[in-house]
């Protein structure tokens, strides 16, 4: 049987691929997927806490159809500035992206 | 009309002031406008004055004990009351009387002696507000309304000194003159706060009713109340050039001559003594201060008529003359006579701006320059001005029966009166022969000055002297009737004579000694002689004199040094140690703060380097931070304050 | 009161920029002319405000708050939009409009760049000021207060000026002021907060209020800390030493009219602060207080004197010169009864109009010659006659000259000086100023003023126009208040006596308990 615990790995696996991702990639765009997976795990989460523990109310799936809303769109605008920075610099890593330091 | 003045002598200042601002804000255009302005009030000041002096005089002595006294509240608040008003009794009609007499002198002489100055309506408003704020000094019932008017007139000294500012020495001068007096005013104003502090008031009449039983009223002590009076005359040392506050005046006469006449020989200057004199309670009272005052006059007298004898400017030797007769003034009231003082101030008042108006009259016809020695046979050239200024150095030699033989003779008999009383004889029998040597100086020095100006051949034949104009002579005329008559009405044969009036306590008949007046005479006639010898019938070389007392006259010819002492004190110690203040607050006090803000700057640039830009350390710093708040939130007490801290989530 | 006459006082300059801020440009004489008629639509209610309380609340001696407003702002913080003027605000207020209204008429060169900003900050920042004086909510006064700092920084560093006798930039001015007010309204605000939460704690509400803050008897040890946090703040803004270096290097950097309402009104807030909220509503902690800053207050007179001597630069004289008249302000405090405080608000009236004043004509003398090195100037009476009218004048006031302003103000100060026993040997040595005033001033007036005439300034021009003004109304001010002093003590009193009487009360009370203060 298949119960809550199931799902809770799994979206704490994807969680911690994703981190890894965001945190340890150079490419801006593999950051960008990271986060994606960060927030896919969170939707997983959301998901089953509403299956599991308030059956029949739908908060969490609601919830979960916003997060991918907002990560589209967040994915339009991310990309968009990967874009123009590229366009600028003519380069994806992140490590040349340190004009904010002192 | 006497009753009018006797009541609404308010108007005696107010008229001046009125003219003042009249001149100073419409009529600057129009010269001639001006003077009208400026004499018609000071003409009308006058004859109030003279009005309330016949009502003084008709009361009696009415007024020595009860003076009439209007005042209005200046500023008040709790537990301070300051009044402004008006104050009648002999003392300040005589004062009222004699100042706007000179100043409507003066005002009628600067018609002819500034004809021309550009600058002539910016004259006339000054001298306006100069006789308003002189006048209201005179009047004052109160401490604080005289200190007012005294820096008012200490003011208008500065304005009239510096009138022609765009000479460098004038500006000099007339800065010297405000701060030097300045600072005596440090005295004054520290001693009208003690008094207001101790006895709670100002008025002069309640503090000459407190002062005497002082110890009922107050705490203090006699050391105390000691102290207090000579901190006050600090303030008279400075106006009325007094050793070592001196300096000032001999500076001054960079001012246009009336204004030397005026301000720096008969008003101004003599308001220090008219000060001790309105406050001479507080000085009779400890015997100790009236010893300093006396002391003061006493050498300041003699210290001068020393400077006097070798200077070779007319108004020069004026100046140091009138320093030194204000040193007789100080005597005699040290000496516990307010008799003696005053009436010197009123006779010294004629005859001196007479001489100084008929200086003025000699520069006038001589293009201002100044220098004696380029003078000579000014006798045909001027007779009304060499006749008047016969006439006033005779008064001030004390020559029976000019004005000044009175007063002169009335100082030493009342200083060898305090050399037989109980307290400091001895001091005051030293101070009677330094008076009486000077005496002799005065004399002497005045008549070297007159037969070198105006005996003998002239010495530089380019210049062309002409006699006064009218509105110059006139002035000169009256002034000298004056200094001839003006001491008969202290004359010991007059029945209720100044006296009687101006006095302090009991009142005593003048008493005739003749040791004194017999002594006073030779010595002024032997000086006359003397330089009558000397400069006259030039029986002996003055250079080889010179020659002969060169160290001595080095040192009266550079006034002891005492000018090279004070300006080497400012620039050194006083503006060093601004300077090393300023350097000080540069490196130090700023130095400080800017290190503060440099170790802000380094502690900055060190905690900085963790801001690497890097996108990727920051989110690896967050969520760091998530894991620890989830731990400590997981692992900790439930009951412990970090969690409350956190929200209370578990 | 129906009509909200206070409100109206505050809104009038503020209108002002906002009308400007429509205005092109290029059209500065119209900026100016704005800023001048709102500013004077305020001096002019001001002055009918002054004059209706004087007849109907002094001379009746009802005195306290008249034509207050109050509306709740936030509620629950126990804000209240509170207004009102007593016979302390009135003075004050009157000083910034004659100072706000001159101020706009004064002359300085850089100002003819970018003048629309210039003016709309200086509005701004005139309201600020007002805003600090007729509040009665301390929250109400702490918001004025920093609405305060900020057009100041902008203004001295677009429009201010390097000196010639000290490296210093207009920036690094700029900096230095703005960073010395911040770090004393930091402590202010520190201070306000632990103060407002203490007073709810014993009241129960929570409450701003200045009045309602007075009727409670904070503990000994609570005053002791709060007043020293306060004072530290408000001797900062009063540029007592050792915290008064930011005063000379700002008032040199900052344009004209900046130096003006700095010097005449803004550095008040400071004693305003010190009097109306230290004093009033912690009377303990500023008694065990005193007696620093007496000596602070001696350090100030003397000390700074002294390096006036010393400076060859108009506007450091000045400059200095106000940090040593504001010594005055402070031994004033120093002495805590009712003489002295008189004398040091009216003080602080007295040099308010007398440095606005000096400001004004030593910005108008440097605008004119672009040097305000002492050294290079000279004999510029034969030039400029109408600006060395004023200039004497307000020099004169500077020394203390009985018949104007600042004699009868710092009288009283050493009156109530005099009065406390212990405060006599400071007060004698700040005498002293009194002498080392009148040598400073005068060397700097003879060496700008007089002397020969020198050819290198027959270009310049005397003043004219409406530059005028601040010569006329500051001088018409000087001479009223100097010969017709009541005008002012009167008032004064009556704003000073509750003040005196709450520190009466307090200290009687503190000392029967035998508390060791």
């Amino acid at each position: 049987m298949i119960g809550l615990e199931h799902f809770l790995i799994l979206s704490g696996t994807l969680f911690c691929i994703g981190l890894f991702g965001a945190l340890a990639k150079r490419n801006a765009i593999a950051i960008l997927m990271g986060l994606e997976l960060m927030l896919n795990a969170v939707n997983i989460n959301l998901v089953a806490f509403a299956r599991y523990v308030t059956t029949g109310i739908l908060t969490g799936h609601v919830f979960a159809i916003f997060v991918i809303a907002v990560a589209a769109a967040e994915v339009a605008v991310g990309l968009a500035l990967i874009v123009a920075i590229y366009r600028d610099r003519i380069s994806v890593n992140v490590d040349d992206f340190d004009w904010l330091k002192w | 009309m006497i009753d009018f003045a006797l009541h609404n002598a308010w108007l005696i200042p107010l008229l001046p002031a009125i003219a003042f601002l009249l001149i100073f804000l419409v009529f600057r255009p129009l010269p001639k406008v001006s003077a009208f302005i400026g004499i018609t009030a000071i003409f009308l000041s006058f004859v109030l004055a003279v009005h309330v002096g016949i009502g003084v005089i008709q009361a009696g002595d009415q007024f020595v004990e009860h003076p009439l006294k209007q005042v209005v509240t200046w500023f008040e608040m709790s537990g301070l009351k300051i009044e402004m008003g008006v104050q009648i009794d002999p003392t300040s009609a005589m004062m009222l009387f004699m100042v706007s007499l000179v100043a409507l002198m003066v005002n009628i002489y600067s018609l002819g002696y500034m004809h021309g100055d550009q600058a002539f309506s910016r004259f006339y408003a000054f001298l306006a507000l100069f006789a308003m704020s002189m006048l209201g000094l005179v009047i004052a019932p109160n401490l604080l309304q005289m200190f007012v008017f005294w820096e008012l007139v200490g003011l208008c000294s500065y304005l009239l000194i510096g009138f022609w500012w765009h000479k460098y020495s004038a500006r000099e001068a007339a800065k010297k003159a405000f701060i030097t007096t300045r600072t005596g005013d440090f005295g004054l104003l520290l001693g009208i706060l003690l008094l207001q502090i101790n006895f709670g008031t100002l008025d002069l009449m309640t503090l000459g009713e407190m002062i005497p039983n002082f110890q009922e009223y107050t705490n203090l002590s006699v050391g105390g109340l000691t102290a207090i009076a000579a901190i006050l005359f600090l303030g008279p040392i400075g106006k009325s050039g007094q050793f070592p506050l001196h300096v000032w005046l001999p500076d001054a006469m960079e001012g246009p001559t009336p204004v030397s006449a005026l301000i720096h020989a008969a008003t101004m200057v003599v308001a220090g003594v008219y000060l001790v004199g309105r406050s001479l309670i507080l000085f009779q009272t400890v015997p100790g201060a009236m010893a300093f005052v006396a002391f003061m006059g006493g050498f300041t007298a003699l210290f001068a008529a020393t400077i006097a004898i070798t200077q070779t400017e007319m108004k020069k030797i004026l100046a140091y003359s009138t320093v030194s007769q204000l040193g007789y003034m100080m005597l005699a009231l040290g000496a516990g006579s307010l008799t003696g003082g005053m009436f010197h101030l009123f006779t010294h008042a004629f005859f001196k701006s007479l001489m100084f108006l008929g200086a003025g009259s000699v520069l006038h016809a001589m293009n201002n320059d100044a220098d004696i020695w380029k003078y000579g046979g000014l006798k045909k050239k001027m007779p009304i001005t060499y006749w008047t200024f016969l006439i006033g150095c005779l008064a001030i030699a004390g020559i029976f029966p000019f004005a000044g033989f009175f007063s002169k003779d009335e100082i030493l008999l009342v200083v060898k009166e305090a050399s037989h009383g109980a307290q400091f004889a001895g001091l005051y029998t030293l101070l009677f022969w330094m008076a009486t040597i000077t005496a002799a100086l005065t004399a002497f020095y005045m008549f070297r000055m007159f037969f070198i100006c105006f005996h003998g051949e002239p010495r530089d034949k380019s210049f062309h002297p002409h006699e006064a104009p009218f509105s110059m002579a006139f002035p000169l005329v009256v002034l000298s009737i004056f200094s001839i008559f003006g001491g008969f009405i202290g004359a010991p044969w007059v029945e209720h004579g100044f006296g009687y009036y101006v006095r302090l306590g009991e009142y005593h008949h003048p008493s005739v000694d003749w040791a004194i007046i017999i002594v006073s005479t030779i010595l002024a006639l032997g000086s006359i002689f003397l330089a009558y010898w000397i400069y006259g019938k030039k029986a002996v070389s003055h250079e080889a004199l010179a020659q002969k007392f060169a160290p001595l006259y080095k040192i009266s010819f550079n006034k002891y040094y005492i000018d090279e002492i004070y300006l080497w004190l400012i620039h050194n110690v006083l503006d060093g140690l601004g300077r090393a203040l300023w350097w000080f607050d540069i490196t130090v006090v700023d130095g400080i703060i800017n290190g503060i803000g440099n170790a802000a700057k380094i502690l900055g640039s060190i905690l900085r380097r963790v801001q690497t830009g890097k996108l990727q350390h920051y989110a690896l710093v967050l969520f760091a931070g998530v894991v620890i708040l989830v731990l400590i939130m997981s692992f900790a007490d439930t009951s412990s304050a970090s969690l409350s801290l956190l929200g209370g989530v578990r | 009161m129906g009509f909200p006459v206070l409100t109206a006082i505050l809104l009038s300059p503020i209108i002002g920029a906002l009308i400007s801020v429509f205005i092109p440009k290029e059209e500065s004489k119209i900026i100016k002319a704005v800023a001048g008629i709102t500013t004077f639509i305020s001096l002019v209610l001001t002055i009918i405000l002054y004059i209706v309380y004087y007849t109907q609340y002094v001379k009746t001696g009802i005195g306290g708050f008249a034509f207050t407003e109050d509306i709740p702002w936030v509620a629950d913080l126990g804000v209240i939009y509170s207004l009102g003027v007593d016979g302390f605000s009135l003075p004050m207020l009157l000083l910034t409009n004659i100072i706000g209204f001159t101020s706009v008429f004064s002359r300085s060169w850089s100002v003819e760049k970018r003048a629309k900003e210039f003016y709309i900050l200086l509005l701004i920042l005139i309201t600020g000021v007002m805003g600090t004086f007729i509040a009665r909510d301390l929250f109400i006064f702490f918001l004025f207060y920093e609405v305060v700092v900020i057009p100041i920084y902008i203004m001295v560093i677009i429009w201010g000026s390097g000196s010639k006798t000290k490296d210093v930039t207009k920036e690094y001015a700029g900096m230095k002021l703005t960073i010395y007010l911040l770090i004393g309204s930091a402590f202010l605000l520190a201070a306000m907060i632990w103060m407002y939460k203490e007073a709810a704690g014993i009241l129960g509400t929570p409450t701003f209020d200045i009045a309602k803050l007075a009727t409670i008897d904070f503990s000994t040890q609570f005053q002791i800390v709060v007043f020293g946090m306060m004072a530290f703040g408000f001797t900062c803004l009063l540029s007592m030493f050792p915290f008064h270096s930011w005063s000379p290097d700002g008032y040199a950097g900052a344009p004209t009219a900046v130096s003006m309402i700095h010097a005449g009104v803004l550095k008040k807030i400071g004693g305003y602060g010190l009097i109306r909220i230290g004093l009033f509503i912690l009377p303990v902690g500023a008694k065990f207080w005193a007696p620093l800053i007496a000596i602070f207050a001696v350090a100030n007179v003397v000390y700074a004197a002294l390096i006036c001597l010393a400076q060859k630069d108009m506007k450091y004289v000045v400059g200095y010169s106000s940090v040593s008249h504001m010594g005055f302000v402070l031994i004033g405090v120093a002495s805590m009864n009712i003489i002295g405080l008189n004398g040091a608000v009216a003080n602080m009236f007295a040099h308010g109009v007398m440095s606005a004043l000096f400001f004004s004509m030593v910005g108008y003398i440097y605008a004119a010659t672009k040097s305000r090195y002492i050294p290079d100037l000279g004999g510029l009476a034969h030039q400029m006659p109408v600006a060395a009218v004023g200039f004497v004048v307000a020099a004169m006031a500077s020394a203390g000259l009985p018949g104007l302003v600042s004699f009868v103000p710092e009288f009283t100060t050493f009156v109530g000086a005099f009065k406390e026993p212990s405060l006599q040997i400071p007060a004698i040595i700040a005498l002293t100023g009194v002498v080392l005033g009148a040598v400073y001033v005068l060397r700097m007036v003879a060496n700008v003023l007089f002397g020969p005439r020198k050819e290198e300034w027959d270009h310049v021009e005397d003043i004219k126009g409406s530059y005028w003004i601040p010569v006329v109304v500051l001088i018409v001010f000087i001479v009223a208040f100097g010969v017709f002093p009541s005008l002012l003590m009167d008032m004064v009193d009556s704003g000073v006596q509750p003040i005196a009487a709450k520190l009466v009360q307090a200290t009687t009370a503190a000392a029967q308990m035998g508390g060791s203060i």
